[in-house]
């Protein structure tokens, strides 16, 4: 099993540089300064050898969590077995081809004669021993696995509730105090080393949480509540996804999983509890105003504003998160006023509307948003 | 043996009383197809229906693959502009729908259509009139759900389409209803060839064939019918219930009101799982075929082998479960699961075993079946030793709905089902048209298949546990999976080059193949005792079987019985088990009736996808279609008793 | 493939149907960023003097995608319509699913009302909700009495719901009229 505690920064770093819009140069009616060079990063990814791939921010293969590294431990002991017996079968097949092949026409039938398969039916009885033996031993290590992460389920030291929406992730951490409890979206923050119960939910279809780093994926049904727990080792940052067909946008589905120690994570979930900022300057003040007085605030809310909708994500430390869109592009103000001067291009199909805000009000509404952290 | 002696004498049988070109010529005249158009929609003959269905299912296969040419286009790059996200959706649900149920379904029971009879040794299959409707409700579905998806109207939440996505709320219009309507019109045509290849192997085997000597290919074919007949209704049930939800507003589904969207799940794979091995069975069958023929010994092993059929289907319907380990379900119950879903390997494993054992023991030589049959090997081992690894829960979870399952089921689907497919179709070409395939195409057919399949969906099982989930139309390039998804996708053009060389080598060989004769290949089954390609009454005398490779056993002079009428269709039914003569069954002439009776029930599917009255007002039609297809007519062959002496 | 053996008519009969379909499906997510919704004039008559002027655009374009309505009924609920118009059948605002109108059931009437609000306590939304919801909206408000075509309209839903949906409603003709709505009818008012 791979060592925990390892607190180097996966390789494929993620988010990623706060960089272009996906695709190049996409640009929306209002021309907006993207960072260059967007086009051409998939043709440098080419020559990366294949393994260098096995590690990542959403990878299974690089486990940060105590469930995700027992799972690890599964697939090496899977791959181990079924890797063997394919060699085996391998070998056999090609000594039964080269033994006595021809390239010529068919003459004649080989004789069966009675008792010439004696010695095959031998073989085969050993080989359905075999192969009864094998799967005996991978289904205890299965059940064995499996049990042993339901034990570690048995002690929970925070929770935290995930509810799928077309296409994004709202999270709430419930308190007792209900004053106490913050609402956040397409991010989870979690203490490293402390046992989490996520609690799943969904209102619309069927989604999947997968955060292969940290644990496998449970689906979020409408209708029912399904549970995760998991124990994150390693501080990180890495990178959820919907793994359940869920409609026109399945694919901008992410959200980020940042793994912190208690301090930071106790300071950043004290700074969620904080309302909104109140705009600083003028530019920031016309975009609040901008903000509650269009379409925006029919869908979105910002605690300590009379913005207050919920069938959106709350946008009330907006710019403390690391992505926009469900992990689609990663946060900086270009990419937000991209994103809210044409949704539709960036991700086609989703809830947020083309709205046309006038340019002047479009830079003052980012300014107003980007002082929300 | 010789039947019953009681006929008036003026009925002419065929037997020693009647030359053998008169026998030949009468048997033309009473079992041929007429010419010209009215011919071609009235026929009954299972060679030409089967025929038909082939080409049919051959033509959706390529459309599924164009589809997924696309895709492999749209995910060569990351943020590829290729297609959107609804044209792509659209496109991986027709892909899957496609494949799964206009073409491996059909196209395996339409090489049953083409085969069984002839294996068995008999004039024409069961029901030969359902024979001619399945086909042409097969082809009316894959027609409405080709125009609907070129109007904008193509399925849009997969070949699963689970709920409630499908569901009147997130899938508004009509394309879902498309979606379950065509699964009704293909269960349809499904479940009536089953219940033909039932009988027909049950009740209309040649004389001594008893069901210890019933070839490989038709015992993997009356399981399969069997699991059909199990399997299909409950994904019309399903999809009824889904349309009912979409039409008429039940709640089947709907948790508020007491429905369940995992009802569907369940419902779904409860014919789902069973399904890969509807198509996968008969592909065994080919295999063991073409194995014997190739090895030029009878497959080691047959009562295992038919033991492991049986054991596969009757498995095959307890694991459904494993395609919802992510659902939350009680672990216990998960558990039991993962043992069914292992245990299957065991009777697959026996019937790897028993192959490479007839390889091992026998004298194979390099022909291009040979070829796709050891690829099969190769790349279905594979796949079935990623499926052991699925059947873990812990390890499923990770992987369930990732790239790594995608690999899993094309090396399971295309390694398990297609190679032998096409292995099938360099096999019995030659029977089928008279006219040997290229040996040299074939082998670069093969090579470009092999190799093109393996770099296309090797990179898939690294790609899902790296990350990539299953279903998305892009993914964003910092991720690092854009160099695995091109090296995917240059394997797909591979494949489909591979696939372009068969349509030439068909073609070519059409014209100007070298000229097969009756048995190429050497083989020993009844399929070979006839002409190439054979004529429309199978065997000019039905021949008597005394071991399991006919043509082997009785070197060259098979026994045959005389005594069936030669002026009217008239076939020799036998006893189930020990295939003793039991009766004379008269065989329907043609007829347009199941043609029109096809063409009712479409208007019916369809209508019923617009409002409900359409059940109510399209089943006058039908009825009318099915009276005249049922009118009973004063038969001049009554059912005959069959007297052994 | 068997529209060849019919006669013409019905085969431009099939063309319409297909051309039906295509038009129902679209997914046509990116409405036009700038633009006002045209308010209709209110119908308060069925004469109208000279000769009737052609429907807009966007009666064919909003009222017979499937996609557009059932965006329609989501927004419905996200922008809290139920709050008073109570799933259609009527609260402190007036029923949507009757055939009465007091301020046009046309498909640009209903927009207009949404836009510009009307007394007695439809509030005004206008830069609200931008023009292609309003239009969504509004379409959806109009396959509540079935105004639609019964292949376009919303089944039912994934809630608590005593309707079979809006495509199993009865076929109602919007007809003027309607007098005071309920919110005024209150005895304090």
């Amino acid at each position: 099993m791979r060592g925990f505690g390892d607190s180097r920064r996966p390789q494929g770093a993620w988010p990623p540089h706060p960089g272009p819009l996906p695709g190049g140069e996409r640009e929306g009616p209002l021309t907006l300064t993207l960072s260059p060079g967007g086009r051409g990063t998939w043709v440098a990814a080419l020559p990366l050898p294949l393994l260098t791939a096995c590690s990542g921010p959403q990878s299974m293969l690089d486990p940060a969590g105590t469930q995700a590294g027992h799972i690890g431990t599964m697939w090496w002991i899977l791959f181990a077995t079924c890797a063997a017996v394919y060699g085996i079968v391998m070998l056999w097949l090609l000594w039964a081809l080269a033994r006595r092949h021809r390239w010529v026409e068919p003459r004649g039938v080989l004789p069966v004669e009675e008792g010439r398969d004696r010695g095959l039916t031998f073989w085969l009885s050993v080989w359905v021993g075999g192969t009864v033996v094998i799967l005996c031993g991978l289904v205890t290590a299965s059940y064995a696995v499996d049990k042993s992460l339901t034990h570690l389920a048995n002690r929970e030291e925070l929770a935290v509730e995930v509810e799928g929406m077309q296409w994004w992730w709202r999270i709430r951490y419930p308190d007792d105090d209900p004053s106490r409890s913050i609402a956040t979206a397409n991010e989870i923050h979690l203490p490293a080393g402390a046992p989490v119960r996520l609690k799943l939910k969904a209102q619309d279809v069927i989604h999947s949480l997968w955060i292969p780093n940290l644990h496998g994926k449970m689906d979020l049904i409408p209708g029912r509540e399904n549970e995760l727990f998991l124990v994150a080792e390693r501080e990180g940052t890495y990178r959820g996804q919907c793994a359940e067909f869920c409609g026109l946008q399945h694919a901008h589905m992410a959200l980020t999983v940042v793994v912190e120690s208690p301090e930071d994570f106790n300071a950043w979930k004290e700074a969620q509890l904080a309302p909104a900022p109140e705009p600083a300057s003028d530019e920031q003040k016309r975009g609040k105003a901008v903000f509650l007085s269009s379409a925006c605030s029919m869908c979105h809310g910002i605690r300590g504003t009379t913005a207050s909708a919920s069938v959106a994500p709350d946008l009330t430390h907006l710019a403390s998160r690391p992505t926009i869109a469900a992990g689609t592009l990663p946060y900086n103000r270009g990419n937000l006023a991209a994103w809210i001067a044409d949704p539709q291009r960036i991700k086609p199909g989703n809830h947020m509307p083309l709205v046309g805000v006038p340019p002047p009000d479009l830079q003052a509404l980012v300014a107003y948003l980007d002082s929300l952290k | 043996m010789s039947p019953k002696d009681s006929h008036p004498s003026d009925e002419l049988r065929d037997g020693p009383g009647l030359n053998e070109d008169e026998t030949c010529r009468r048997l033309e005249r009473t079992w041929g197809t007429a010419p010209g158009l009215w011919g071609w929609l009235t026929t009954v003959d299972h060679k030409l229906i089967g025929r038909r269905y082939i080409v049919t299912g051959f033509v959706f296969f390529l459309l599924g693959g164009i589809l997924a040419l696309l895709m492999r286009l749209q995910l060569a790059q990351p943020e590829g502009t290729l297609v959107g996200p609804d044209r792509y959706n659209q496109i991986f649900s027709m892909h899957g729908t496609t494949m799964m149920f206009l073409f491996a379904v059909p196209i395996m029971e339409a090489m049953a259509v083409y085969l069984v009879p002839l294996m068995v040794g008999t004039r024409n299959i069961a029901f030969p009139r359902l024979n001619a409707f399945s086909y042409w409700v097969y082809l009316a579905g894959g027609i409405m759900l080709y125009v609907a998806f070129l109007l904008n109207t193509g399925p849009e939440a997969g070949w699963f389409s689970y709920v409630p996505l499908s569901g009147p709320e997130y899938s508004p219009g009509k394309r879902t209803d498309f979606w379950a309507q065509m699964i009704t019109f293909t269960e349809v045509a499904a479940l009536a060839v089953a219940v033909e290849v039932i009988v027909t192997v049950l009740k209309m085997r040649a004389p001594g064939m008893s069901l210890n000597r019933v070839p490989l290919f038709v015992w993997s074919m009356l399981v399969t019918s069997f699991m059909v007949v199990f399997a299909m209704p409950s994904i019309m049930l399903a999809s009824s219930f889904l349309i009912m939800d979409r039409l008429i507003g039940t709640h089947f589904f709907n948790p508020a009101e007491g429905g369940d969207p995992l009802l569907w799940q369940h419902l779904f794979w409860f014919f789902g799982h069973p399904e890969v091995y509807i198509i996968f069975l008969p592909a065994l069958g080919m295999v063991s075929s073409i194995v014997a023929a190739m090895a030029r010994r009878p497959v080691f092993g047959h009562l295992p082998m038919v033991l492991a059929l049986i054991a596969t289907a009757f498995l095959g319907f307890g694991l459904w479960v494993h395609h919802m380990f992510a659902t939350g379900l009680p672990r216990l119950g998960v558990s039991y699961f993962t043992a069914a879903s292992m245990m299957i390997a065991i009777p697959s494993g026996i019937q790897i075993f028993c192959w490479i054992a007839t390889l091992w023991d026998g004298q194979p030589q390099w022909r291009t079946p040979l070829l796709f049959v050891v690829g099969f090997v190769v790349i279905f081992v594979l796949g079935g030793l990623t499926g052991v690894m699925l059947a873990s829960v812990p390890f499923d979870q990770q992987v369930h709905d990732t790239y790594f399952v995608v690999a899993h089921f094309h090396y399971v689907l295309i390694g398990g089902a297609v190679f032998p497919l096409f292995g099938a179709f360099y096999f019995w070409f030659p029977k089928i048209t008279g006219r040997m395939l290229s040996e040299r195409l074939g082998r670069w057919n093969f090579g470009l298949f092999f190799v093109g399949f393996n770099v296309a969906f090797f990179p898939m099982h690294l790609l899902g546990m790296v990350g990539m989930p299953r279903r998305v139309y892009t993914y964003p390039a910092e991720l690092g999976w854009a160099g695995m998804n091109l090296t995917a996708t240059i394997g797909a053009l591979m494949i489909a080059a591979g696939v372009a060389l068969f349509i030439v080598n068909v073609l070519v060989s059409l014209r100007g193949g070298r000229i097969a004769g009756p048995n190429p290949w050497g083989a020993g089954t009844l399929e070979w005792a006839t002409s190439s390609p054979p004529p429309s009454y199978n065997f000019a005398h039905i021949p008597v079987v005394e071991g399991l490779e006919p043509l082997w056993d009785s070197r060259g002079r098979l026994p045959v019985v005389h005594g069936l009428r030669v002026e009217e269709r008239e076939v020799l039914l036998t006893t189930v088990v020990d295939a003793h003569p039991d009766l004379r069954e008269p065989s329907p002439r043609p007829t347009i009736w199941p043609l029109l009776s096809a063409l009712a029930i479409t208007v019916l599917f369809i209508g019923s996808i617009f409002t409900p009255s359409a059940v109510v007002w399209g089943s006058i039609p039908l009825a009318v279609g099915l009276i005249g297809w049922f009118w009973p007519k004063r038969s001049r062959t009554p059912t005959e008793p069959v007297v052994e002496s | 493939m068997f529209s060849r053996c019919r006669p013409a008519a019905s085969v431009l009969a099939l063309c319409v149907l297909l051309l039906a379909a295509c038009e129902r499906e679209e997914r046509a997510y990116r409405g036009e960023p700038v633009g006002e919704v045209k308010p209709g004039a209110i119908v308060q008559g069925t004469l109208y003097a000279g000769e009737p002027s052609p429907p807009p655009p966007q009666r064919r374009e909003y009222e017979g995608n499937a996609y557009h309505i059932s965006e329609g009924k989501r927004l419905f609920e996200w922008f809290n319509c139920s709050g008073c118009h109570a799933h259609g059948g009527g609260d402190i605002g007036p029923p949507l699913m009757d055939d009465t109108w007091i301020y046009g059931g046309e498909l640009e009437n209903i927009a207009a009302t949404i836009v510009e609000g009307r007394p007695n306590g439809m509030p005004s939304f206008r830069s609200k909700i931008p023009d292609q919801q309003v239009w969504q909206l509004a379409a959806y408000v109009r396959s509540m009495q079935r105004a639609v075509r019964k292949d376009v309209a919303p089944g039912r839903d994934d809630h608590m719901s005593a309707s079979p949906g809006e495509q199993s409603q009865p076929v109602q003709e919007a007809k003027p009229g309607g007098g005071t709505p309920p919110s005024s009818q209150g005895t304090g008012q």
